[in-house]
């Protein structure tokens, strides 16, 4: 569980293979070694691991930045919209400005990704309202906004500069680009929320809000802060979106909100906040990629990949529980025995 | 620690503001008025008791020096000036550290994390210094002397390291004003006496303390000068060398009180009503035999941590035991059932009455007739007016104090929620209560009123193992005493052998068993 980082050092290999990212990791290698024994172009041949890096990426991104805000005990349902919204602004950006600069053009989508995060922010942490509600709010209205200013209209590979749309399919020693900067962004957020103070007081306000408050914690600024965080992440993510299919639509990213809540729980991020890493959900986001790309591989017909992946969902769940207890009977145990033994010892 | 103590104790100079000052603070909550006016002066170097009522505003009066409440009227200065806070965090700034009555802990962290959460030790780099954490958090423990390793989860904690925990959160922001709610209601004597010294360490290197407690004893040993609130205003203050706990109750009350342990004069026990033998589990308690009558209280004392809680769980059922028979009235209890329990007659109070004993968000009326409601039912749907009847006659009979039936259980005192649990039970006619902790956070009038209860129901025949923490309590009020120490049955008293010494003893030595 989450604890796991702080708690053992004694016995670290027992506890890394009881972490959440271990079983994660497994169920991943072994899921593409499965298919690709079924189907060797799966993982092997350039095309082949290219597609095994590059596909999960931008749900990777989303996860990262929902499992920021589920651990403040929140949750972002607007990632899609914002996605959708950044993507079509970036390309129309690159149409109706010719020749404006690369750099300032990705710094402006995720700006606006950034901008339509604070608006989420200030309507949880000012208006009180539970994040649920608004974020669901927000989700119809900046996908509403995408589609009242796109219209029917869409951004085609033609618009694009080819520098631009080369960032979706680049790659670097042999690795695509768009999974490096995945990569960074797992790497960052992961060193924020488990080295720094402003992360691990993500964590204490997911844990007990209430505490918080009469500790003294800015609950409401961190909070905001998770949201601003949740949409710049996403505005990223839609920049990236708009590189790697270079036609964006009007319904660009849609549904991926929830896939990015599922990253995140499958990925051992509870729900109930306090709980779970950044490394988890995204390791969670490319289980859930690869299982919808090798299903098929696998021979499993398309109703059947849809509730295989609820019923992974609820069984992570399920297990996330049954540790939680188990690990809670162990702990109490082990305390009561502490305290005997912290009884025979004499009183100083 | 940085602070060396100074080998004269600290005295404070007479032209010196007081530390902390309050001047007819006022505070509502809605048409509530939580407090109407209340003063309060704490000195430099000075421990003060602060008393009174559950209800009287105690807690608000915390809150508002914490900086969460913000106060309607009145003035608060800290070192001569003026001061509003506004927010926990500018409080905490101004050198304020409280400890509240509930644990308000990040279960999902780390304990060394709960204590230094937002001032961890950082590297240049601003990268937290888990390292220096650790060491940190172990040089507090060594001062409070208890052992607790700073990398375990907080999950999992009993209440009494929970509240070790809370204080050693107070004492590591080194605070100049200490507040303290209620911090040793959890706690056992040796735990206690720790507290108490670094709390007298505390005052002598200068620092002002706030004590709140219930207990009387506590007050006297620890406090230089004691205030008493009632109704949320100011009665008086006066130095603990120059007062008498009478006194002070008749103060807090407002009225003249008689005991603290009314006792009936009763026919004398009757049959065997439960009868434990041999009870076993493995690292929790062995060995456990305890035979109680009807019409008898009879205490189970220890330190916590003793497994007598355990025990009460085990016997009622909500868990497991290895070895071992518990009957009742003659026929066994199935083990780990709590409804065969229940209909056999037994009733069961939980220590923590919040998380176990009570449905906060349910109305007074619908927990009360919670364990009846098979009963109360027709056709598989509770009968309201059957329920409200029920309840009300019980709510008339224990005298608990609420607007109406409908309001939420969680909304009512301390006092008045453990009378709706007690009252929950007794709808079931039980034969037998076991009541764990029936006092715990309860103001001295209800408390006396949960005791006047209890022997009453004794008296009607009903048998009574009472687990308490509080020994002038177990004492007071039982027949007879069995002490448990380290999981075993170290004693067993009968009311006139069962002095404070003797059950000490036993609680602390498990050679006294052998």
């Amino acid at each position: 569980m989450s604890v796991a980082p702080t708690f053992a050092k004694r016995d670290w290999p027992l506890m890394l293979v009881r972490r959440r990212e271990f079983g994660v990791v497994a169920a991943v290698v072994v899921l593409v070694t499965v298919t690709t024994v079924i189907n060797p172009g799966f993982a092997i041949g350039s095309d082949g691991f290219r597609n095994l890096l590059l596909t999960p990426s931008l749900l990777v991104i989303l996860a990262v930045a929902q499992a920021i805000v589920i651990i403040t005990k929140n949750v972002d349902l607007s990632v899609s919209a914002v996605l959708g919204l950044t993507a079509y602004a970036t390309g129309l950006l690159f149409t109706d400005v010719p020749g404006a600069p690369l750099p300032l053009v990705v710094v402006a989508g995720i700006g606006l990704g950034a901008v339509l995060g604070a608006v989420n922010g200030f309507l949880v942490s000012v208006a009180r309202v539970p994040s649920l509600v608004i974020t669901l709010g927000t989700l119809y209205i900046y996908r509403g906004i995408d589609v009242a200013w796109a219209g029917s209209d869409r951004i085609n590979a033609t618009d694009l500069p080819s520098q631009f749309t080369a960032l979706g399919t680049a790659s670097l020693l042999g690795i695509p680009v768009m999974s490096i900067v995945a990569v960074a962004v797992v790497a960052i957020a992961a060193y924020v929320m488990s080295q720094t103070r402003a992360g691990r007081q993500m964590y204490a306000i997911g844990s007990n809000g209430y505490a918080a408050q009469l500790y003294g914690l800015a609950v409401r600024r961190t909070v905001f802060i998770g949201f601003v965080a949740s949409g710049t992440l996403a505005g990223l993510a839609g920049v990236l979106f708009a590189a790697r299919y270079a036609t964006v639509s009007s319904n660009a990213g849609f549904g991926m909100e929830l896939q990015a809540v599922a990253a995140a729980v499958l990925g051992g991020v509870a729900i109930v906040g306090g709980i779970g890493t950044v490394l988890g959900a995204a390791l969670g986001a490319v289980l859930l990629t690869t299982i919808s790309r090798a299903l098929p591989t696998l021979g499993i017909g398309d109703f059947w990949q849809q509730a295989v992946l609820g019923a992974l969902i609820i069984g992570a769940i399920v297990l996330d529980r049954a540790i939680a207890a188990r690990q809670a009977r162990r702990l109490r145990s082990a305390h009561a025995r502490a305290a005997a033994v912290a009884r025979k010892e004499p009183v100083s | 620690m940085a602070t060396q103590p100074p080998h004269e104790p600290f005295r404070p100079s007479p032209g010196d503001p007081p530390l902390l000052e309050l001047r007819s603070v006022a505070k509502s909550f809605g048409s509530v008025a939580a407090l109407r006016s209340m003063d309060l002066t704490v000195d430099r170097g000075s421990i003060h008791g602060l008393i009174g009522e559950n209800g009287a505003g105690k807690s608000t009066l915390v809150k508002i020096v914490a900086g969460v409440h913000s106060r309607d009227r009145g003035t608060l200065t800290v070192d001569g000036d003026s001061v509003d806070f506004g927010s926990a965090a500018r409080a905490k700034d101004a050198g304020i550290a409280v400890i509240y009555q509930e644990p308000t802990l990040f279960g999902d962290l780390s304990v060394m994390e709960n204590i230094f959460m937002g001032r961890q030790p950082v590297t240049r780099l601003r990268r937290l210094d888990r390292a220096a954490m650790r060491r940190d958090a172990r040089a507090l423990f060594r001062r409070l002397g208890v052992a607790m390793d700073p990398d375990r989860p907080t999950l999992g904690l009993s209440i009494a390291d929970q509240q070790i925990l809370e204080i050693a959160k107070a004492i590591s922001m080194e605070a100049k004003l200490l507040v303290m709610d209620e911090p040793t209601a959890a706690l056992s004597g040796i735990e206690v006496d720790r507290l108490f010294a670094i709390a007298r360490a505390l005052r002598d290197e200068g620092r002002g303390l706030v004590f709140i407690s219930h207990r009387f004893d506590e007050i006297f040993d620890l406090c230089d000068r004691v205030t008493v609130m009632r109704d949320g205003s100011y009665v008086s203050t006066h130095r603990t060398d120059e007062v008498t706990s009478a006194e002070l109750v008749a103060e807090m009350v407002g009225r003249e009180v008689e005991t603290m342990f009314p006792r009936s004069e009763r026919e004398g026990r009757g049959e065997v009503v439960l009868r434990v033998e041999g009870l076993s589990r493995r690292g929790t308690f062995a060995d456990v035999s305890l035979t109680i009558h009807s019409g008898e209280i009879v205490g189970l004392a220890g330190l916590v941590g003793a497994g007598r809680s355990e025990v009460a769980r085990a016997v009622f059922g909500v868990d497991d035991y290895d070895t071992g028979r518990v009957g009742v009235s003659g026929s066994p209890l199935r083990k780990g059932n709590p409804r065969s329990a229940i209909r056999a007659g037994v009733a069961f109070v939980p220590e923590d009455r919040r998380e176990q004993g009570l449905l906060v968000d349910l109305s007074l009326a619908r927990n009360i007739a919670l364990v009846l409601r098979r009963k109360l039912s027709a056709w598989g749907l509770i009968r309201r007016v059957g329920e409200d009847s029920l309840a009300a006659g019980w709510a008339r009979t224990l005298q608990i104090k609420a607007r109406d039936l409908d309001v939420e259980a969680g909304t009512l005192s301390g006092g008045n929620q453990q009378k709706a649990v007690i009252a929950k039970w007794m709808a079931t006619e039980p034969r037998l209560l076991i009541i764990d902790e029936p006092t715990r956070g309860i103001d001295v009038g209800t408390k006396i009123e949960v005791h006047r209860l209890l022997d009453k129901l004794a008296g009607e025949g009903l048998a009574i193992l009472m687990i308490s923490s509080e020994l002038p309590e177990v004492l007071g009020m039982s027949d007879r005493v069995y002490v448990m120490c380290e999981g075993r049955v170290t004693g067993e008293f009968a009311r006139h052998e069962a002095t404070s010494e003797a059950v000490m003893t036993a609680a602390t030595t498990l050679e006294a068993a052998r």
